[in-house]
């Protein structure tokens, strides 16, 4: 279950190998067959705690093997490509496991991973250790940063990230907020862990930034994941007035502390959750109360991008992976279909595997509209980083719709070439 | 106000952890299994649940009427064919053995219901509340503490006053000697652990109305039930159910100081017990 090789699907690969043999038998056999094949790395907690970012994993490899799967053409020759997908089981020091297999046993020429800084930090490490080229993207980059030892100055050699960051996180609910009539005191719901304290931080998360926007904290205090019981934060909040309530909790957490909240009485506003709220799955386990619940959106298929790779829109994308899979769309869609659209162009532009300096230079170099946007990092925050657009959203109930909840962009701001679905709205 | 609160909602999770722990204490106390499959056996309760009430269209507390008597039967199959082979004089085969059936429930569930998190969906109820002057009650928590203490005093009348609570005893005391009055420790452990698993099926539908689960989310579950039977005594049932509620409303004086002492605080008074009482408060269960 673990080490999947993707050729085509099984028997698209029987047919094509088939036929590669029928060629080579008749001693008219093109290049093909005796081209090395470009070898990619693919990390991803496909099981575990972190498994609902993987969910569109399946779906996505299948549809960038079928468009690239019998080779990639460079310098007019085709090499066959394979992506060696290893769970990371959503533990850290399993993703540097599997990290070090693919490098070292299986000689990857490029590892592309994906999905928050526990599973991407740990290869992306293993890739610097090791000097070979590491694409990622879906971690907040300050995580991805800062927490691997770089400094503003002094980047790194082999590992390259395309994300948002905390800064994007803090405009973005802003925004938000600023459309509905509110008393401007905010209760902060972080917990003890990596994305909770860097978000409460008193010198760089939320406190200063809303401080400067003239809103009061209510902050009641870093809670351990998977608590229980809420009451405290409930009573501070309730206590304080708070209008508007923002933070990172788990799934669970935030499940919890919004059903005691409703039990008792507490009813802000504005509800404004990082993470917990990604997914249509998320909401609709919170149930009708998830009704404009808002968090922030790093794609949506109204997004105004097409793929590089197979000319897709989001729009058709989505409608594809619902047909395929008969489930609403979901945001990791589009970022990791992203990741093999410049896993593609980069080893394109390489001159093919094998060479790790010329596949590094390569990415550095990368300038490519994707289906998440704009993909070069001659424009980041610092070396080895550039930014995706990221906008407000909220969940919407829908009268008898295709699924019970959608997300509708209220916030463009910060991009204003993603499309607004709607206006913000106030909680029931 | 806000103290008083507090600790109101710290009992009534109390009540929770209880029914986290009962099961636990229960087959403890008759057959000295430690079984570190308990958590995932309340999260494999509330799959059981979800798929009747997505088959069926039944209330999650309805569901119980058919999870029960599965979870009964699965419970009695378990013991009969695996567990009682494990039990002896060494206590580590049944741990190891409860551990790889952790996993293995884990992954199963994995693979049948996928990594989603889910939910009972229970209607109005999640969220319907009491209101008793200042303080606001969830109708759903006072639920949860209710059944709480009925299971247990349930159980606790079972064991004192029925035959079959008699025999759990007498094997609980000496099961080496119970086969001499005719009774097969064998098939008695097989209906505690059958109980026991009635009460994970009760405790994970109540789990599952009242926050989000997912197949990996049995072994957190599994500390705090341990801490609850550790405080109240090995073997008590009430003793279980005052180590649950020990347990809830210490976390909420930690929360209510700094959310970071939230579950340090249940940790904190635990070693605590440990230290000064390490029988637990009432134990029952005396070992040679």
């Amino acid at each position: 279950m673990t080490k999947t090789i993707y050729r085509l699907d099984r028997r698209g690969f029987l047919k094509a190998g088939a036929a590669a043999g029928a060629t080579a038998a008749f001693g008219s056999a093109p290049a093909y067959a005796q081209q090395r094949a470009i070898k990619i790395g693919y990390v991803s907690p496909q099981t575990g705690a972190l498994a609902g970012m993987a969910e569109a994993d399946d779906f996505t490899l299948q549809t960038v093997m079928n468009q690239i799967g019998d080779g990639l053409s460079i310098d007019g020759r085709t090499y066959p490509v394979e992506i060696l997908v290893r769970d990371s089981q959503s533990n850290p020091n399993r993703a540097s496991e599997v990290a070090n297999e693919l490098i070292l046993a299986d000689e990857v020429d490029l590892m592309v991973v994906a999905s928050t800084p526990e599973n991407v930090n740990p290869v992306a490490d293993a890739c610097e250790i090791n000097e070979v080229p590491c694409l990622s993207t879906m971690a907040p980059w300050q995580a991805y940063y800062f927490t691997r030892g770089g400094t503003p100055d002094r980047g790194f050699d082999w590992t390259y990230h395309y994300f948002w960051g905390s800064e994007d996180l803090i405009a973005v609910f802003q925004n938000m907020w600023s459309q509905i009539d509110t008393n401007k005191q905010v209760g902060l719901l972080f917990p003890n862990d990596a994305d909770g304290n860097a978000l409460a931080d008193a010198e760089a998360g939320f406190p200063p930034a809303l401080s400067a926007a003239g809103y009061s904290m209510t902050d009641p205090g870093r809670y351990q994941n998977l608590s229980d019981d809420y009451t405290a934060f409930i009573s501070a909040f309730r206590r304080d007035g708070c209008e508007i309530v923002t933070g990172a909790p788990l799934p669970p957490d935030f499940t919890t502390f919004w059903t005691q909240a409703k039990q008792q009485g507490f009813n802000p506003k504005i509800v404004s959750i990082a993470k917990a709220t990604l997914y249509p799955v998320n909401v609709e386990t919170i149930g009708p109360t998830a009704h404009n619940l808002s968090s922030e959106v790093w794609w949506t298929p109204t997004h105004p991008f097409t793929s590089s790779l197979t000319g897709q829109s989001g729009q058709e994308l989505a409608a594809a992976y619902t047909e395929a899979t008969g489930r609403q769309w979901t945001q990791p869609i589009g970022f990791i279909h992203s990741l093999f659209e410049v896993a593609a162009d980069i080893m394109t532009r390489a001159g093919g595997p094998g060479d790790y300096e010329a596949t590094r230079d390569a990415m550095a170099a990368t300038n490519i509209e994707t289906l998440v946007g704009p993909v070069s990092w001659g424009n980041g925050p610092v070396k080895n980083v550039t930014k995706t657009p990221l906008v407000g959203g909220q969940w919407r109930q829908t009268d008898g719709g295709e699924f019970p909840f959608e997300l509708v962009v209220v916030s463009n701001e910060t991009a204003p070439e993603v499309p607004l679905g709607g206006e913000m709205e106030a909680l029931a | 106000m806000d103290w008083i609160n507090a600790i109101l909602q710290g009992v009534l999770v109390g009540g929770l952890f209880a029914l986290f722990a009962a099961g636990l204490s229960l087959i403890f106390g008759v057959m000295r299994l430690v079984n570190l499959a308990h958590g995932d056996l309340i999260v494999l309760g509330a799959f059981l649940a979800l798929a009747v009430v997505t088959g069926l269209g039944l209330h999650p507390l309805l569901s119980l009427l058919i999870v029960a008597p599965v979870m009964f039967a699965l419970g009695y199959g378990l013991q009969r064919a695996i567990l009682n082979r494990t039990l002896g004089k060494d206590l580590l085969p049944p741990l190891v053995v409860t551990f790889g059936l952790s996993i293995i429930i884990q992954n199963a569930l994995l693979e049948v219901f996928s990594a989603d998190t889910q939910r009972l969906q229970a209607g109005p109820m999640e969220t319907a509340s009491l209101q008793m002057g200042a303080i606001s009650i969830g109708a759903f928590p006072l639920l949860t503490f209710i059944v709480a203490v009925a299971v247990i005093g349930g159980m606790e009348l079972f064991m004192r006053r029925t035959a079959l609570g008699r025999v759990f005893r007498a094997t609980s005391d000496k099961a080496e000697i119970v086969p001499l009055m005719g009774v097969n420790p064998k098939q008695v452990f097989a209906i505690a652990m059958g109980v026991s698993l009635v009460i994970c099926a009760i405790a994970g539908v109540l789990l599952g109305v009242r926050t989000n689960f997912s197949p990996g989310a049995g072994p957190a579950r599994l500390l705090f039930a341990f801490e609850a039977v550790i405080i109240g005594g090995l073997g008590s049932l009430w003793g279980t159910l005052a180590g649950g509620v020990i347990l809830g409303v210490s976390q909420a004086i930690g929360a209510k100081i700094n959310p970071g002492f939230q579950i340090l605080a249940g940790h904190i008074v635990f070693l605590a017990v440990l230290v000064v009482r390490p029988q637990g408060l009432f134990p029952r269960t005396r070992d040679k």
